[in-house]
């Protein structure tokens, strides 16, 4: 199968800090993934940190430099693209560069979260993978509420979900109904060591809730949250596995899901 | 009645020690929270509600000082006696002068947030007045010598057994006997009496209208009519954000109020007071209380479009595994997080950061306050203010460094992967709150820049 799009997308592959450090095989089916869809992506090997982890703890003022060097690596591309809701919201909404606003400008226009660029840039309605399996999905909050790739749960409003929408076209997934479809799991960033109790209770409750329903891999298409999950769920030796959305979609045919 | 000195995090993980216990709290609210989307579902044009109803509040604030005149004026017009006070201290005064006048020792309220932020209850207990909630739920906080843990449901954090106890021990029912039915039945005899003798009665104010001076007060259990009719006078306390224009626009606000709290179509009493009886007396107190600064602060003006309705509270997945008292103060919850710092930096500091920014809070406000990101603000504005240890400014520091320097953070990570590998321990210990009940991820050998390098080295 071969997916055509109208020319080359020069795309900047954005790898936030923690999936570059302990989720590697997340950024390459990233990277592969958008190969296959046709997109010319480099990897610009300066970056580092979004700067979020800063931001949210109340010290905006000092993501000046990480701010600085995102500009510098990605101010080239078509498109910035990152596999990951939370970070691509934070560069949204709080990239500044005194020194080059306009490329700030620019950037956080051209930034999209992966799920949202294939279905709204590449618009991809068929997917080449497989994955036979009962996959329930994680809707992490600054990727549904701040980027809106999902309908939420409080809104009186059409349903969609960008997420769903790619999961739906790999052939075998199985997506399991959720009790509660759009909360949060409680990672939050610091809070998730500041509020160690709530976050950990928050934690609990999404994976029983996912557990209750079958899902033998929880997805999503942020790593942080999954991190936070599996975290969890491996202390409480549980045979559910987390996966990043991309790794789902970037499943070959021929692969034999193991999970 | 003291206010906790701790902050919301310990307060959070001492509620987490009865996790069976965190498992109702959390059902019960999110129950509500279920009961209300029902309701805004009920609603095709809902969201259009909320967008006028914040329009209006939008246009409150921007001419607060021109409506509450006019609603000064239409006060004093229909016989009302109308009082400003800057802070709560004042306000405290001004209600105790009053029921001083007329000899008043004992008195019913019905719900009033205003008067738990203002702490009126000591001040009068101080002053010899003893105070009786008629609000069932707040009667049952009052009798257990607790603040109430949400502004709609004050005692949503006890159990239908505790409230029977209560019972038994200050109103005399059977022991044992925790039947809903039959214990509102008791209270309703209890609150009788009280009615019936009180010579004062306070109420809070839901909705001013500035066009006709007149004063809506919400409840589903008819207190506040009971209390205000048979008493000689009444006293009806407001903050001053509690305007709106006209009466037109109650229709707006009424269909919104309570399908957000409660999740019902309307609350079972919307009472209009707007003159005092012949022979009677009617006071409305205006409060300030930090809300002129909080107007003027533009960052967290929309704060103060709030209805108090508690849709953030219900639907906040921390308030609901942390329980309304571990937010230290009157108001709890998203709204209460973002009120609090305004009253007192210091003692509410920690508030904004008991949240995950998921954002759920703001897209249930009905009047479309961006509570999440007032929540981010509020943490920039408590950093650059001091209100931070020293300890987590050095951590922030450090890794500003690492994250800013490419250099920095590759050897960082390397590092850090080589750690956990080689020395799981000095990671995974008792120091480290995130291993308390959770797995570090399992360092790769790789990190995904060095895969992609030697993908790239290898291609030429």
């Amino acid at each position: 199968m071969t997916i055509k799009i109208a020319s080359t997308v020069k795309v900047g592959l954005f790898i936030p800090c923690y999936i570059d450090q302990f989720y590697p095989q997340v950024g390459i089916a990233t990277l592969q993934l958008l190969q296959k869809l046709g997109c010319e992506v480099e990897y610009p090997q300066g970056q580092t940190c979004c700067g979020q982890p800063m931001a949210n703890s109340g010290y905006e003022h000092l993501t000046h430099q990480c701010n600085s060097l995102f500009v510098r690596n990605f101010a080239a591309y078509d498109y910035i693209v990152a596999p990951s809701g939370s970070c691509v919201l934070h560069i949204k909404e709080h990239l500044h560069d005194p020194a080059n606003e306009p490329a700030a400008a620019g950037i956080r226009q051209r930034i999209y979260e992966l799920t949202e660029f294939l279905t709204d840039i590449l618009k991809v309605t068929a997917l080449p993978a497989r994955f036979p399996c009962k996959v329930g999905l994680h809707q992490s909050c600054h990727g549904q509420r701040g980027l809106g790739l999902a309908q939420m749960s409080e809104l009186v409003a059409s349903p969609f979900s960008k997420p769903e929408q790619l999961l739906r076209m790999v052939a075998g997934v199985e997506l399991v109904e959720l009790d509660r479809k759009d909360e949060c799991c409680g990672f939050g960033g610091t809070f998730c060591v500041a509020e160690e109790a709530v976050s950990v209770k928050m934690g609990k409750d999404r994976i029983a809730d996912h557990v209750k329903h079958g899902a033998e891999v929880i997805t999503g298409t942020d790593v942080s949250c999954l991190m936070h999950l599996e975290g969890v769920l491996r202390r409480q030796h549980q045979p559910v596995k987390v996966m990043h959305i991309a790794e789902i979609l970037n499943q070959q045919i021929h692969e034999q899901a193991n999970h | 009645m003291n206010r906790p000195t701790t902050d919301h995090a310990t307060l959070a993980d001492k509620f987490n020690e009865n996790e069976p216990r965190v498992n109702w709290h959390d059902e019960t609210l999110w129950w509500v929270r279920a009961k209300r989307d029902r309701q805004a579902w009920s609603i095709p044009e809902w969201e259009l509600l909320r967008e006028t109803a914040s329009q209006i509040k939008l246009n409150v604030l921007g001419n607060l000082h021109d409506y509450l005149i006019q609603f000064e004026q239409q006060a004093l017009q229909n016989g009302a006696v109308v009082h400003w006070a800057a802070d709560a201290a004042e306000h405290n005064r001004i209600v105790t002068t009053i029921l001083q006048r007329h000899g008043v020792k004992r008195m019913v309220k019905s719900k009033s947030m205003l008067t738990e932020e203002c702490h009126l209850n000591p001040h009068l207990q101080a002053n010899g007045i003893e105070v009786i909630d008629t609000d069932l739920g707040e009667r049952i906080v009052q009798l257990a010598k607790e603040p109430p843990s949400h502004i709609v449901l004050p005692c949503i954090h006890k159990k239908k057994e505790e409230i029977g106890e209560l019972f038994h021990e200050h109103l005399g029912t059977p022991a044992g006997n925790a039947d809903p039915q039959f214990l509102t039945a008791a209270a309703r005899q209890h609150l009788r009496q009280e009615f019936l003798q009180s010579k004062a009665a306070i109420t809070g104010v839901n909705f001013a209208v500035a066009e006709t001076g007149e004063m809506v007060v919400c409840t589903n259990e008819g207190n506040a009519d009971m209390g205000a009719h048979l008493a000689d006078v009444h006293i009806a306390c407001m903050g001053m954000e509690k305007i709106v224009p006209e009466r037109k626009h109650l229709g707006v606000f009424l269909r919104l109020l309570a399908r957000s709290a409660t999740g019902q179509p309307i609350t079972t009493y919307s009472s209009h007071f707007r003159k005092p009886a012949p022979g009677k007396e009617l006071h409305i107190v205006i409060v300030d209380n930090g809300r002129s600064r909080q107007l003027g602060r533009e960052d967290f003006r929309n704060s103060l479009k709030c209805i108090r309705c508690g849709a953030c509270m219900n639907t906040c997945p921390v308030y609901r595994r942390s329980g309304g008292h571990s937010y230290h103060t009157a108001v709890a919850g998203p709204i209460g997080a973002i009120l609090a710092p305004n009253l007192d930096m210091k003692d509410y500091a920690d508030l904004p950061f008991a949240s995950t920014l998921c954002g759920s809070c703001s897209n249930v406000c009905p009047v479309k306050i961006d509570i999440h990101q007032q929540l981010y603000k509020w943490r920039q504005v408590l950093v650059q203010e001091g209100h931070t240890s020293g300890m987590k400014t050095a951590g922030m520091k450090v890794m500003s460094a690492v994250l800013s320097k490419p250099g920095n953070y590759k050897k960082a990570g390397k590092m850090g992967r080589w750690v956990l590998k080689a020395f799981p321990g000095m990671v995974n210990n008792r120091f480290n709150p995130w291993y308390k009940q959770r797995e570090m991820p399992a360092p790769p050998k790789q990190s995904f820049s060095e895969w992609y390098a030697e993908q790239q080295s290898t291609k030429k």
